[in-house]
């Protein structure tokens, strides 16, 4: 007999049972395009300069020890990123009533916040975009969130945003709920609101008392421009906004595995600081006592030496300038083929990933027939794509629409 | 208005007394309340010598990469950290029914456990032994298991294991509990069962149906031997039982903020650990989705490369000889003074734990007047001590105990 007897086997978590997929696969020009991590024009994952001359100068310090961290992280760290996202400038800084909490990536960012907002705020309700990262869901309701609502995002009609069913949710959303909100470049399909759009989601938002939590996972990753990128979350601080802003540096740092993130908490009163970090400390001894030091280190080394942020600002151009260029040759290569529809959309979105617009059957065949590993949801990360590879996945994609309309 | 206008102020003592002495002005100050950290003779921390080798090695490592790890975090970490543990002779390895989840430390270990034993098996009651390391409860609670019970541990009178206490209150237990064994080296007390002790446990545990949820954070200091200090968990893997185990690098590998760890997971059927794995892909992937690589690098390299093995021995045997030495010292100076009592306490006790027996008032007094800050249990961290500081401790102690 067994306490486990009775356990089921869980859901595979799509991403990774892709990769597995394609790793498996001995198809010689087999394409991976579903996780979303950078790749260069040869197909490997780059460590970016600035990291390892980052991770060469803290291994030879000798000043550096192993002591525990704050709860709350690396101050350094915390703060240097929490200026990134909101600028120097903002009112919130300022006024010291905004600052950064170290967390495990993105996604431990997303998950303390929300266990903060569930068990000191009561809070229960979230909404979610449709579609959205396939995590968001799990993160908040194992943070302790009773009922997740989405409110309509894209709209397979027009492959755009569907601002009108976006708005109406909102509206119709009960006061107080969370709302999670993509900074930019949204997760999964590349599309975000206009600036004109933002200022009216801002209004909805403000009129039914909705509280935003921001998910930023690729500022500067997306257009290249780490200001411009930050600019609808100063927008909504700018706005008078209280806000909770998940930030990964996983992807902007290529720093992957080290779970380097940052939860930035603005308040609308100072005074509010010091309660609400000692119940986030609280949230966080009781999850993993303090946060991983290696990865927090090496982005506090880059921001604030200007040399290497100089650097490292080549290198987030470099990464998005690809992406923007496959993004762009993709689209020729499927217009060039006369492949049917629209395909405006491939280089009007923006950052890794894509909708394409194929449905599940279609982007079933690209995996079983091409060996073009996709999301059944349509979504290819750009990442996978190469100066090599893309007019062999314009092809697919060619051969499944006219083969499967 | 603020959503957050109602948020109350959580005052942590621990950190409100390092508050305290870092405002202390005093030349002489000492903090003996350093948390559970190693320090060296000169009390400065101590960066292992085979974990900068390692380390310096890893960052020349050109082929390394920052891909994300799975989920469940490095396979030749977590396999060598569980086949050390349980021994690669031990059945649950052999049979395959014994994993690791890799995890952010010990704490984080806990928080896993707790999370698959009540969201996945339902489980509402735990028990921990009174006392216990401070974060239990909280991480428990927040995994979300509902009802937190205590077992007698620590006797104030006798000045050691409560074990007809302790049995007792394992007796009454209901079936299924979940019950917090520390592996070795007890936080706080110092004080540990007996191997014949520990045996009995097992039996009133297999016979009432509690599950065991080891923790293992001071593996190495209890005896010195890395090896020997697993021999509760191996008791009870040999026994047959079904069992979660956190492991924490922190201490032993001195690795404290990489935050080094692995949930070992031993089942009594194979066929089982696919299911359970998923569960627990599961609870981390919604937790922070895969944990961090650096630390986790660091260890595997050190446990699968037997020279390195051997050299991380050396420094775990160069910590523990040191604090043996302090506590030796400590209670000769306090002997030697003539201080009133049996101060046979501080060479029994293992690990870091450091009883003053001051009662809370005259801790304060300690504080105060001597500006030797300890918890208001009277404990410390007999890692604070050196050959430079134990007199001037010694003398403050008898000074308060005899005024």
């Amino acid at each position: 007999m067994s306490w486990f007897c009775d356990v089921e086997l869980g859901p595979p978590i799509e991403v990774f049972a892709l990769t597995k997929q394609c790793t498996e696969d001995t198809f010689e020009q087999k394409v991976n395009l579903g996780v979303g991590a950078y790749r260069t024009n040869e197909g490997k994952p780059w460590v970016l300069p600035v990291v390892r001359a980052a991770e060469k100068a803290l291994a030879n310090d000798e000043t550096l020890n192993k002591e525990y961290l704050p709860v709350l992280g690396i101050d350094a760290f915390s703060s240097a990123a929490t200026r990134m996202l909101l600028g120097e400038e903002s009112p919130a800084l300022v006024e010291n009533r905004a600052f950064g909490v170290q967390t495990l990536s993105g996604t431990g960012a997303l998950r303390v916040g929300a266990e903060f907002l569930a068990r000191n705020l009561g809070k229960t309700v979230f909404y979610y975009s449709s579609p959205t990262w396939e995590n968001h869901k799990l993160v908040f309701k194992n943070g302790g969130f009773l009922e997740g609502r989405e409110y309509r995002y894209w709209s397979e009609k027009t492959r755009g945003l569907d601002i009108d069913g976006f708005l109406e949710d909102l509206r119709n959303a009960p006061e107080g709920a969370v709302i999670i909100l993509h900074a930019c470049a949204h997760n999964p399909t590349g599309c975000d609101p206009t600036e004109e759009q933002w200022r009216q989601i801002a209004e909805v938002v403000k009129e039914r008392k909705l509280f935003p939590f921001f998910d930023s996972a690729y500022q500067g990753f997306a257009s290249g421009d780490l200001i411009k990128d930050a600019a609808t979350v100063r927008y909504f601080v700018q706005q008078g906004f209280e806000l909770f802003c998940a930030q990964s540096f996983a992807k902007n740092f290529g720093l992957y595995n080290e779970r380097v993130g940052n939860l930035t908490v603005v308040l609308n009163n100072a005074e509010l600081v010091a309660p609400v970090k000692s119940q986030i400390t609280l949230v966080i001894r009781g999850m993993y006592s303090n946060p991983p030091s290696h990865g927090a280190r090496i982005v506090s080394y880059v921001l604030s030496n200007p040399d290497l942020y100089n650097q490292w600002r080549d290198n987030i151009r470099t990464m998005s300038s690809r992406i923007i260029e496959m993004r762009k040759k993709l689209r020729e290569a499927l217009e060039v083929l006369g492949t049917p529809g629209d395909w405006t959309h491939i280089t009007n979105q923006i950052g890794m990933f894509s909708y394409t617009g194929l449905n599940e059957i279609q982007s079933l065949h690209m995996v079983k027939k091409h060996h073009v590993y996709m999301l059944r949801s349509g979504r290819i990360s750009m990442c996978g794509l190469t100066p090599s590879n893309v007019d062999y996945v314009a092809k697919a994609i060619y051969e499944t629409l006219t083969t499967l309309s | 208005m603020s959503f957050f206008s109602e948020v109350k102020t959580h005052s942590i003592d621990v950190f409100e007394l390092f508050m305290r002495f870092h405002r202390d002005t005093h030349e002489n100050k000492l903090n003996l309340a350093i948390g559970v950290a190693y320090r060296d003779d000169s009390g400065l921390p101590w960066t292992l010598p085979v974990v900068r080798t390692a380390e310096q090695t890893v960052a020349e490592d050109e082929n390394l990469d920052n891909e994300y790890l799975p989920v469940l975090g490095l396979e030749e970490f977590t396999t060598a950290a569980t086949r050390w543990l349980l021994g690669s002779d031990s059945i649950a390895v052999v049979e395959k029914r014994a994993f690791g989840v890799q995890s952010i430390s010990g704490a984080n270990a806990l928080r896993l456990g707790a999370e698959f034993l009540s969201q996945v098996l339902g489980k509402t009651v735990f028990y921990y032994s009174n006392p216990t390391w401070r974060s239990h409860e909280l991480l428990f609670k927040n995994g979300g298991m509902a009802e937190a019970r205590q077992y007698r541990y620590w006797s104030e009178k006798t000045k050691n294991l409560d074990f007809d206490g302790l049995l007792e209150d394992l007796e009454s237990a209901p079936r299924g509990s979940v019950v917090i064994l520390h592996a070795c080296a007890q936080n706080p007390t110092g004080c540990d069962p007996t191997e014949d002790q520990w045996r009995r446990i097992a039996g009133v545990m297999r016979e009432k149906g509690l599950f065991p949820f080891f923790d293992t954070a001071l593996q190495g200091f209890a005896s010195g031997d890395l090896v020997r200090d697993a021999f509760a968990v191996r008791l009870f893997e040999r026994m047959g039982f079904e069992l979660f185990c956190a492991q924490s690098f922190s201490k032993n590998l001195g690795l404290y903020n990489e935050r080094v760890g692995n949930l070992v997971v031993v089942l009594n059927d194979p066929k089982l650990v696919d299911p359970v794995k998923s569960q627990f892909t599961l609870i981390v992937r919604g937790m922070y989705s895969n944990p961090p690589s650096h630390g986790a690098r660091i260890a595997s390299y050190i446990l699968n490369n037997t020279n390195l093995y051997d050299k991380w021995q050396d420094n775990v045997l160069t910590m523990f000889t040191r604090m043996k030495e302090m506590r030796g010292s400590l209670r000769g100076a306090l002997e030697q003074l003539g201080a009133p009592g049996d101060w046979s306490l501080i060479t029994r006790q293992v690990g870091m734990a450091c009883d003053t027996g001051l009662t809370e008032s005259q801790c304060e007094v300690l504080i105060e007047r001597h500006h030797i800050y300890v918890l208001k249990s009277g404990r410390f961290n007999i890692c604070a001590v050196t050959s430079a500081n134990v007199d001037l401790i010694a003398k403050a102690i008898y000074d308060v105990f005899t005024s």
